[in-house]
């Protein structure tokens, strides 16, 4: 999660030509004054960077960097294969 | 019909990035034709040993997230390719220099631009991607390939919401731009307008295509030379603000020069033969323009033209040719200028750079020699300027400023020198 967080972070930052410690978890994207293009495209590179799809309506419900993070972490976990130690 | 005249200058280009650097190196003879790197070329996938050619018009010191007078946000940068940035800053450069902001009313001042290639990088970089590895396009690629992008970016940059249009017609994209900005600032539909043009094609896959041409100079470009051998590719944007002569006495302006024709023309010919007469057509056209401005015999009054002068075997005969059949017992007598041998061919910013040296001649009184040639094709039968500058000679206070597209699309401008 915590190398979720600081890559999507970095991510965010990078796209608004922002410091990085100007994003937090609890940042809104309209805080960032992230558009809708901008989320668009930060999809996208969420997408490509972690190997996932976010489904459209999960995309719109998106409204903070902690949705993107936890989102992420999720997608992730359900197309991670069976962990071999729990069964 | 208002008389139109230049107050603000912008321009990113191979020679300088900004008016005053452009003008410097032009005076001073220096080429921006330099060795480029092609691995480092957007859309690249290796160095390629067989293109025929080393050197381009590439822009230099240009970093819009680093340089201050070349900032842009988050935003432009995301939504923009290269040439789109470079015509956002001339923009910029040519808003701020006239302060037409504060004397115009923005929702009707116009913005007509001319780009013809848009953002290849974005769509060769994509299509790269996409076509090796089956890659995801990114949805910026749409944004960013747009010819017109620059132009929108432009309009939210100054807040500008006129009449706005991008111009697409190859390499006389600029000139054309500024052609019909001019009509409808003489014809009273706005205020004032910005205007000019913009491109940065220099892309791996554009070059191999020009490569595959043949018509790309093994050296550097020097137009209308005995031992001319091609072209030279190049980049940049360059862009004017022009209003009413009345509207800039008022506020004190500094005028650069007065816009007094403007001649367009097709060859109807062949898409990439160029035909004399066609480009013939367009310069008279512009004379004829300049005479309804009530200016007498336009024609024995030229003292410089800009000439097209890609420095093709090809196409400087043809262009000679054109200046003969329009400017008849004149045209052996009118120094004639080639500004691709400072920047090389910027397609559609091409008309709108060679404009700024246009205006810069006749605001200055002098015009810059075309460099790197030492020996002027006498088949030719022009008083090509070589060597250095020359002054504006007395009586000769036009200048055109001619280009001649690729499709036989020709857009002449007709300038004359402004004295208060």
């Amino acid at each position: 999660m915590d190398d979720i967080e600081s890559r999507i972070v970095e991510l965010v930052a990078k796209s608004k030509n922002l410091p990085v410690s100007d994003v937090r978890m609890d940042t809104t994207f309209d805080e960032l004054q992230i558009d809708s293009l901008d989320k668009i495209n930060l999809s996208f590179a969420v997408e490509e960077m972690f190997s996932i799809e976010i489904p459209d309506e999960s995309l719109n419900s998106l409204k903070t960097v902690g949705d993107v993070v936890r989102g992420v972490a999720s997608l992730r976990a359900a197309a991670a294969p069976p962990d071999a130690s729990a069964s | 019909m208002k008389r139109v005249v230049v107050t603000g200058l912008g321009c990113v280009t191979p020679i300088g990035n900004t008016v005053e650097e452009f003008r410097e190196s032009l005076y001073a003879g220096r080429t921006g034709i330099a060795p480029f790197d092609l691995s480092s070329m957007p859309g690249a996938l290796s160095p390629d040993p067989s293109v025929r050619f080393k050197t381009s018009g590439k822009v230099k010191n240009f970093n819009p997230t680093q340089n201050p007078d070349q900032r842009l946000s988050s935003g432009f940068m995301l939504t923009s390719e290269l040439g789109a940035q470079f015509g956002i800053i001339a923009a910029r450069q040519a808003v701020a220099h006239s302060s037409v902001l504060q004397h115009h009313d923005p929702t009707n001042i116009a913005i007509i631009t001319g780009c013809s290639c848009g953002g290849r990088a974005a769509d060769e970089d994509a299509n790269r991607n996409l076509y090796t590895r089956n890659a995801r396009v990114p949805p910026t690629a749409i944004i960013r390939t747009m010819a017109s992008s620059g132009t929108s970016n432009i309009t939210i940059e100054t807040g500008i919401t006129g009449p706005t249009l991008n111009v697409a017609t190859a390499c006389a994209s600029g000139t054309h731009a500024i052609g019909l900005a001019f009509q409808m600032v003489r014809a009273g539909m706005a205020p004032a307008a910005i205007t000019g043009g913009y491109e940065a094609a220099l892309t791996y896959g554009f070059l191999r295509a020009w490569d595959s041409m043949r018509i790309v100079s093994p050296t550097s470009c020097r137009p209308f030379s005995a031992d001319r051998d091609g072209m030279t590719l190049g980049e940049g944007a360059a862009m004017f603000t022009i209003e009413p002569l009345d509207a800039a006495l008022a506020r004190g302006a500094h005028i650069y020069a007065e816009i007094v024709g403007f001649g367009m023309s097709a060859d109807a010919h062949h898409i990439t033969q160029p035909r004399a007469a066609g480009a013939a057509l367009a310069m008279r056209r512009a004379l004829e323009d300049a005479a309804q401005s009530g200016i007498d015999s336009p024609a024995s009054r030229v003292g410089y033209i800009n000439a097209h002068g890609t420095g093709t075997p090809t196409n400087d005969p043809v262009e000679a040719a054109a200046i003969h059949q329009a400017l008849g017992e004149f045209a052996p007598h009118i120094p004639v200028g080639a500004t691709k041998s400072f920047t090389g061919h910027s397609i559609g910013a091409a008309g709108a750079i060679e404009a700024l040296a246009t205006v810069l001649a006749l605001d200055a009184a002098s015009l810059p020699y075309t460099t790197g040639v030492s020996e002027v094709d006498p088949a030719l039968n022009l008083d090509v300027i070589i060597g250095e500058s020359r002054p504006l000679a007395p009586g000769k206070d036009l200048a055109l400023s001619n280009s001649l597209a690729f499709g036989g699309l020709n857009a002449v401008l007709a300038f004359r020198r402004y004295i208060s």
